[in-house]
């Protein structure tokens, strides 16, 4: 696609017709189209293009709203109290409030990706030029933006013309956050589906940002072989200047690399990064180091080897600046969204922005030229490493055993952990000098800090945490393969089939943030479990790291000894938060590519091909952002249920299926039209799990789909089963709903199963051609 | 006594909260006088241990004695079997919480809705939030914790207590039925 405004001016015009004078044409663009395939029914879809569909899908996966409180206090009208059947004073009630807050949270996740992938695409336009190619994967990539195409029925080709979709998707943004506003949508399932529509278009940002920074950055372009690096505090040489970078927009980052290389500093100083930068980091330079998810923060700061600390956008802790001023490390911060009450010194000299950091003059300062932010950056490093010496305001282990002592028992730590982490039992064992307790809590703690702010007498907790775990600390030396971006077009047709099919029996896709509910070790397991069950397992930001941060009986990280090809068995790091996109974009692609669906503004029957024929389940274990809401509310409209942990409850709703009321689970045949029986398959679109044991037996259960084929299900069912034995000690006792015929049921399982069928009075069924869509049945021929 | 305020300090729930279960007699009546109660126990009663005894023992105990139909979530159904204890179901605690706002819904035993629902074991911020869902959604279910944490979106809840008087807690309820009977 590409596309240029054309002015016509012509002052005097002598024709056959007639004199012609100052006539003024003006084209705003003329577009040249390279895509034959004919546009789909829904191109750059408005608030409500999409909204049967939705209202489809929460017919079935009705939201179960989970309040925080009581009270709506978003207007001066209140606060308004909705309990029971109260309505506000602007007349909303309780569940069309509880949707209002998850349409806020979705579209700032939304705005968030988007606003990233804006400042990105500016910058990248800039640098490169609006007609530098999008190639994100070379010949293995012909559909290079499938979530693109899909949703606004446009084939970008150059990073000019990603502007025109995010045009498209900031504007909706805006709509919804309007919604929002006081005196608009009474509906709670209007909320919903609009929260679907967020979704749809963060994905579609997320899509634009990675694949402007993959093709001009040279990023891994979709690249199953991509570097294994190493992550994690323990590879960082402390004997060099050590630059610590925060956040997600990776554009300072490159600063810094590159102004290091094109001055001879390669190799003397190292560059690490914590949350999603550091994935992109790695992705543009080999010796760019991880140390680990936005939970490390305040503890990797406060060891003291950061020498110089740049903070870019989102995901970076707001007291960060204030951290870093504890150990002494300079602060820049390099993004207008995240200025941090600092001076801009955009427009200063380099080297006089050092002096005055070096000198303390200035604890730090606002630069929003990436360039400059690497100059003034390396130059820092390089002087102020010397003189800081790794200052580090975590004690010695005699001043948290004297200080222990302090330690009231008052248990407002553990009051305010949101880990419920039994703090003052470990102060009460650390004030006699033993940190055994403190340390058990290191691999539990998520890093938030809440304890100290509760602490009465005024204890660092969290540091005493992890003095008391440091010996783990600096043994987290780990390796991660490189954020791969896309999958391949060529992987695609090879999974099609056997994911439509159900023989491979699922794709799971492990993603989020880190507020696990008992430490990243579960993140690794959840994804080792169903690697090893040869299962499709990706992953992205938080969750890529946590995953790789266990190591097996040789001492390898799973990244070492699952294939990272998007392939039965593997593990695929797709990279950063905005290479999420890269998840749904495979989904969607079994769809166009496997299937030969159309893709072009085509999102209904792709959505619904999705839910009834592709085994995707996604994960976020560690449910904590906005941005995960938005990224989950992508995946439920495109038909792909999400599964949260224990925290992720308070996202205030979950939409859950009933697999108790045969009604709901009907769908089309499409080749009869008829309505065909096909069970809970998936049972849920968002549901919250307690435990890491109930989320895998859920991964397995949610996986099946009516499409499956008998032998697919049998596989299915043989995990599920298998599954739910092993860690619930018990048969399923809802698996009469997943057995179509006496086929489906796995061989060595036969008895067992057949004996239950006939206890629970099952009857056989067929399997459909399934469709929630109408107009997807087949005519018979005359 | 500690005064009854939320267990995470920052969970302020509104203007309805749970009234305070100042004797343990109060949940043994109210199961009593209810029709249809169900106890809903969480993975962490498999987790905790009071005076020697998991809290899972003392809830199989107490199901028995007053005759609850029990519904155990996430993945501790075998916790009841080892103990030679059918639970009445097992299903995630989000399920079973939607479960209960359908007033149509025929109930864990299908002997129909269920008017008290007993909630223990669940996280905090879990059985925070599925309490809440009830109170706002589920106007005929009356909800009891029986936690030793303060719950104010249950109907009743015990304040943040010690172990020791959880313990003492549980052990009259579960007597004042060997008394009585239901």
């Amino acid at each position: 696609m590409s596309k240029k405004g054309v002015n016509i001016k012509i002052d005097e015009l002598n024709t056959d017709v007639g004199f012609i004078k100052n006539l003024q044409l003006s084209f705003c663009k003329l577009i040249a189209e390279t895509w034959t395939e004919p546009m789909g029914p829904t191109p750059f879809p408005s608030l409500t293009a999409l909204r049967e569909w939705d209202l489809k899908l929460l017919q079935r996966y009705k939201p179960f709203y989970l309040p925080y409180c009581d009270v709506c206090c978003l207007c001066t009208f209140g606060k308004c109290d909705l309990t029971g059947d109260k309505r506000g004073a602007c007349g909303i009630n309780m569940s069309a409030q509880q949707s209002r807050i998850v349409l806020l949270a979705c579209c700032i996740g939304a705005a968030t990706h988007i606003g990233h992938a804006r400042h990105l695409l500016e910058h990248l336009i800039e640098k490169f030029g609006h007609n530098y190619p999008l190639d994100v994967g070379g010949l293995n990539i012909k559909v290079e933006a499938p979530v693109t195409r899909l949703v606004c029925g446009v084939k970008p080709e150059t990073l000019g013309d990603l502007e025109e979709v995010l045009d498209y998707v900031e504007t909706q943004v805006t709509h919804l956050l309007s919604v929002a506003h006081t005196g608009q949508e009474g509906s709670n399932l209007d909320f919903e589906s609009k929260v679907l529509h967020a979704g749809m278009v963060d994905h579609v940002g997320m899509e634009v940002a990675d694949i402007a920074q993959i093709a001009a950055y040279g990023f891994p372009k979709a690249d199953p072989e991509a570097l294994l690096v190493d992550l994690g505090y323990g590879t960082i040489n402390v004997e060099k200047p050590v630059i610590l970078c925060i956040g997600h927009n990776v554009v300072p980052s490159i600063g810094i690399i590159d102004y290091m290389k094109d001055n001879g500093h390669d190799g003397e100083i190292e560059v690490c990064g914590l949350c999603c930068t550091a994935h992109d980091i790695t992705r543009y330079y080999k010796r760019g180091k991880i140390i680990g998810p936005i939970s490390w923060q305040l503890r990797f700061i406060r060891s003291g080897v950061p020498d110089v600390v740049v903070l870019d956008e989102q995901c970076v802790r707001a007291d960060s600046f204030f951290e870093a001023q504890r150990i002494k490390a300079p602060v820049i911060v390099a993004s207008e969204k995240n200025c941090m009450g600092l001076p801009n010194r955009t427009n200063d000299p380099a080297d006089i922005i050092v002096e005055d950091l070096l000198n303390g003059k200035a604890p730090g300062a606002l630069i929003l030229d990436p360039e400059k932010v690497g100059e003034v950056a390396v130059k820092l490093a390089l002087k102020v490493a010397p003189l800081r010496k790794k200052f580090k305001v975590i004690p010695e282990v005699d001043e948290v055993i004297q200080r222990a002592k302090e330690c009231r028992q008052c248990n407002d730590c553990r009051r305010a952990c949101p880990q419920d982490l039994h703090i003052p039992e470990a102060m009460k064992a650390a004030a006699t000098g033993n940190l055994a307790k403190l340390a058990d809590l290191y691999e539990l703690c998520v890093g938030c800090g809440r304890c100290e702010h509760a602490c009465p007498v005024g204890l660092t907790v969290h540091s005493f945490i992890v003095k008391a775990g440091e010996k783990k600390l600096k043994e987290e030396t780990y390796k991660v393969r490189v954020g791969r971006g896309a999958i391949q077009d060529v992987e695609i047709r090879n999974v099609g089939s056997p994911i439509v099919l159900g023989e491979i029996p699922g794709v799971v896709a492990v993603v989020g943030c880190s507020n696990y509910p008992k430490g990243g070790q579960e993140v690794a397991e959840i994804c080792t479990e169903f690697a090893n069950r040869r299962f499709i397992v990706v992953t992205s930001g938080c969750s890529a790291m946590s995953a790789a941060m266990y190591k097996n009986e040789e001492g390898k990280t799973p990244y070492e000894y699952f294939t990272g090809e998007f392939t039965s068995g593997c593990l695929v790091n797709v990279g950063s938060c905005v290479s999420n996109s890269h998840i749904a974009g495979a989904a969607i692609k079994i769809a166009n590519i496997f299937a030969k669906r159309n893709l072009r503004a085509n999102y209904e029957e792709i959505a619904d091909y999705i839910l009834n024929r592709v085994g995707a389940v996604g994960v976020a274990w560690g449910a904590y952002s906005q941005k995960a809401a938005s990224i989950a509310s992508g995946f439920w409209r495109l038909g792909v249920p999400v599964i949260v942990g224990p925290h992720g409850i308070k996202y205030r709703r979950m939409l859950l299926g009933r697999a108790d009321r045969e009604e709901d689970w009907y769908v089309y045949d499409a080749r009869t039209g008829e309505k065909v029986y096909v069970g809970p398959t998936p049972e849920h679109l968002f549901y919250t799990a307690e435990t890491k044991e109930e989320a895998m037996v859920m991964i397995a259960k949610l996986c099946m789909r009516p499409n499956d084929t008998m032998k697919g299900r049998a596989i299915k069912l043989t995990h599920y089963v298998d599954l739910h034995k092993r860690l619930y000690g018990t048969m399923p006792e809802d698996i009469h709903l997943f057995v179509r015929t006496i086929a489906d049921v796995p061989v060595t399982m036969k008895d067992e199963i057949v004996k239950i069928l006939e206890e629970k009075g099952w009857k056989e069924t067929v399997i459909p051609d399934p469709t929630l869509l109408p107009r997807m049945i087949r005519k018979k021929k005359e | 006594m500690v005064a009854a305020e939320p267990w995470q300090t920052a969970e302020v729930p509104g203007p309805k909260k749970a009234l305070v279960v100042t004797k343990p007699e109060i949940v043994t009546a109210m199961i009593k006088k209810a029709k249809h109660p169900i106890l809903v126990v969480g993975h962490k009663a498999v987790e905790t241990e009071l005076n020697k005894k998991k809290l899972i023992d003392l809830m199989i105990e107490l199901a028995k004695k007053a005759k609850i139909p029990v519904v155990a979530t996430a993945h501790i159904v075998s916790e009841f079997h080892k103990r030679k204890y059918k639970p009445a179901g097992f299903m995630p605690a989000v399920d079973i919480g939607n479960r209960l706002v359908d007033a149509e819904w025929s109930g864990i035993d299908g002997k129909g809705p269920h008017d008290l629902a007993l909630f223990v074991g669940l996280p905090y911020y879990m059985e925070w939030t599925i309490l809440s869902g009830l109170k706002h959604f589920a106007p005929n279910l009356k909800t009891i914790t029986l936690d030793n944490v303060y719950h104010p979106h249950a109907s009743w809840s015990f304040p943040n207590t010690s172990v020791k008087d959880w313990v003492e807690n549980l052990r009259v309820i579960i007597e004042k039925f060997e008394e009585g009977g239901k």
